[in-house]
């Protein structure tokens, strides 16, 4: 059974401290090119594809700013 | 007929505190005045009104423990002596500054430093005027016997809660040290959650329900428009303490041409210098203040038109003076007599003195 | 499948706790404070005890936790918060007690209150971020700085001859017959963020059965202290910090 996820984020609060990125298992998410207006690069899912749901993003995140969701296909 | 019972001023704050419904005592021994501990910890009022008594580590622990307690709405309370009291004073300080209420009791002993242990009024101005950083005051009770050291327990707690502010039993070692009889009063019993939620629900951390916003206690500002705003918040407390609290009781002030004016023990010695000097004709009288802040001020302005000069008598190097010269402001001569390092005046010492400043 | 298909309320497996305040952190990005804020306000929840929770919060970057987690908050004096948990919780034996320290604050300052705590068995909750600086004034050393690290006040990195040893308050605390329960965790990954929560709610939950105080030391990062962004922080930490505070239950009765 496979398991497709997603992620929501609260950009204006993400600080772009990567640490979610560096515990993604599937290479889904990444720091965008834009700012948010503090002045961070704030997550967005580069890959949405790869997104198992898994949930380590939001399970790391400091401030609690991503919000998962999976389905089972 | 109440029960007079013969008891040590320590004990007397003791007992005192469990018969006010005192919550929690947390204290460190020192003398003078570790009776204070001692006879609660005989007295076991765990088992009775469910107190609870802890004797801390240190006392800036003691006075960590009350601002804890303090924070739950509880009524709290440490004691200690001049060096003891002296950690207190950044716990003393955030109390105030957090506008918690506890009852502090000081059995002054000589200083600075270790100092001795024989009593001594040395700490006058550290606790009428703060103490611990920052602008804030103290509600200061000067007792003069044992009873006036049961008593002041209650009321210390009545006027730390109405303002939501550290108050302070100033004693000497004379005072704990000394036995006299004392009246006891009717017992309070301690208040119940039920009491503590509706007296002090919009302030106390007593768990965070869902009719409110969670508590937070704090003396913390980041903004100094908001700290300014906090200190103008806190004058306005101690102006109204200072209209509606001032204590103190007068001897033969009436016809008076001098005016003495002594607290706690001293009070009780200058009573017979009074006497010494009515014997030959000299009008002298005798102001006690009872509350050291808030000062009685406008008493002893009252009398200063009828005056030639006024004396303090202090167990210090000349502390209390400086209000009084304060409100003298000029018009009439203060003049100071007093000992240190636990040297207690005779009447007579002092009547000799108080003559040589009027000659 | 459609992102919109996947992204329903019915399909949530995880979001951020309504135990948490809407304020926004003020911590540094990265900063372990988050993370912890995050496991015990999820925790409060999930046991139900929002309305019977007291925090104690120290001085340090965490000083302001009280905006975050809605709890009743009472914020210490430097180093004082296990006095005023001890007598929050001997008054009010039925509230769930727990202090929030940093480094500088309990093994430095306030070494005496948490050691007397901790000996008299208090049935708190410790909490003890340990990130070897002193975070909110600017990156000094504090008592478990390590030896050869670079800090504002060792610009040469600390030595042992003229600021002694690096501090293993929590093994000492250990030792101490008051205590229940005594772990050291961290937060840099998601499997170490479940351990540390299934630890702290351990915690919780002696706190009520009289077995003494629990004391859980989280290994955590100060980017801006140390001067490193928060990946590579993570990394020093399990490469330098780990070994010298090695993880796991000391004590578990």
């Amino acid at each position: 059974m496979a398991l497709k996820g997603a992620i929501v984020v609260d950009t204006e609060r993400c600080k772009g401290c990567s640490v979610c990125i560096a515990n993604c298992p599937t290479g889904t998410i990444a720091l965008s090119k834009e700012v948010n207006s503090k002045g961070y690069n704030y997550l967005y899912m580069a890959n949405p594809d790869n997104c198992t749901g898994c949930t380590n993003c939001a399970t790391v995140c400091p401030d609690a700013v991503i919000t998962v969701y999976r389905v089972k296909l | 007929m109440a029960e007079k019972i013969l008891m040590k001023g320590n004990e007397a704050i003791a007992y005192a505190a469990i018969n006010c419904g005192c919550d929690g005592y947390f204290g460190y021994p020192i003398t003078p005045q570790s009776e204070v501990m001692e006879t609660l910890m005989k007295e076991k009022p765990w088992e009775t009104t469910g107190m609870v008594v802890l004797q801390a580590e240190s006392e800036t622990s003691s006075i960590n423990m009350v601002y804890g307690g303090a924070c739950c709405g509880k009524k709290v309370m440490t004691s200690s002596s001049s060096p003891g009291i002296s950690l207190m004073c950044e716990g003393i300080s955030y109390l105030a500054g957090a506008e918690l209420p506890c009852l502090v009791v000081n059995v002054m002993r000589g200083g600075p430093g270790l100092g001795t242990i024989q009593p001594s009024q040395g700490d006058y101005f550290q606790t009428t005027k703060g103490g611990g950083h920052g602008d804030y005051r103290n509600i200061v009770l000067a007792p003069a016997s044992a009873q006036d050291m049961y008593d002041f327990v209650d009321l210390g707690f009545e006027l730390a809660f109405k303002y939501r502010n550290p108050a302070i039993i100033l004693g000497d070692g004379v005072i704990g040290q000394m036995m006299e009889k004392v009246e006891l009063r009717p017992a309070k019993a301690r208040r119940t959650d039920e009491e503590i939620k509706k007296l002090c629900a919009s302030w106390a951390t007593i768990g965070k329900t869902a009719d409110r916003k969670a508590n937070t206690i704090t003396s913390l500002a980041l903004e100094a428009d908001v700290q300014e705003r906090f200190n103008i918040k806190l004058q306005k407390k101690y102006a109204e303490i200072e209209a509606n609290e001032v204590r103190y009781s007068t001897y033969k002030t009436e016809d008076a041409e001098h005016l003495i004016v002594a607290f706690g023990c001293m009070s009780r010695i200058c009573e017979n210098v009074v006497e010494l000097a009515r014997e030959q004709g000299i009008k002298l009288g005798l102001l006690r203040p009872i509350t050291l802040f808030p000062y009685p001020k406008a008493a002893i302005d009252a009398l200063v038109p009828q005056l030639k000069s006024i004396m303090s008598v202090e167990l210090n190097a000349g502390q209390m003076i400086e209000d009084i010269r304060l409100i003298s402001n000029g018009r009439v001569p203060v003049n100071f007599y007093g000992r240190q390092g636990g040297m207690v005046p005779s009447p007579e010492e002092i009547f000799e003195a108080f003559i040589k400043t009027i000659k | 499948m459609d992102i919109k298909d996947i992204i329903k309320p019915e399909n949530k497996v995880y979001g951020k706790t309504p135990l948490l305040k809407d304020a926004i952190l003020h911590y540094c990005p990265g900063c372990s404070h988050g993370t912890v804020h995050k496991i015990i306000a999820e925790i409060i929840e999930e046991m139900g005890i929002q309305d019977r929770t007291i925090g104690i919060s120290p001085v340090g970057c965490s000083v302001f936790a009280y905006n975050y987690l809605d709890i009743d908050w009472q914020q210490a004096a430097h180093g004082r918060a296990p006095a005023l948990a001890t007598a929050t919780k001997r008054l009010m034996p039925d509230k769930y007690v727990f202090t929030y320290q940093g480094d500088g604050d309990l093994a430095s300052i306030g070494t005496a209150e948490i050691m007397h705590a901790c000996n008299r068995g208090e049935n708190i909750v410790v909490i003890f971020i340990n990130n070897a600086i002193y975070g909110m004034t600017g990156g000094q050393m504090v008592p478990t700085t390590l030896l050869g690290q670079v800090t504002a006040t060792t610009p040469y990195g600390r030595q042992a001859d003229l600021n002694g040893y690096p501090l293993k308050i929590t093994e000492l605390i250990a030792q101490l017959e008051g205590t229940c329960y005594v772990t050291r965790q961290s937060v840099q990954n998601p499997a170490a963020v479940r351990k540390t929560k299934k630890a702290i709610r351990k915690a919780f939950e002696n706190s009520m059965m009289k077995k003494g105080t629990s004391f859980v030391e989280v290994v955590s990062t100060c980017n801006s202290g140390w001067k490193i962004p928060p990946v590579q922080a993570n990394k020093w930490m399990e490469e330098n910090m780990f070994p010298f505070y090695p993880l796991g239950d000391m004590k578990d009765r």
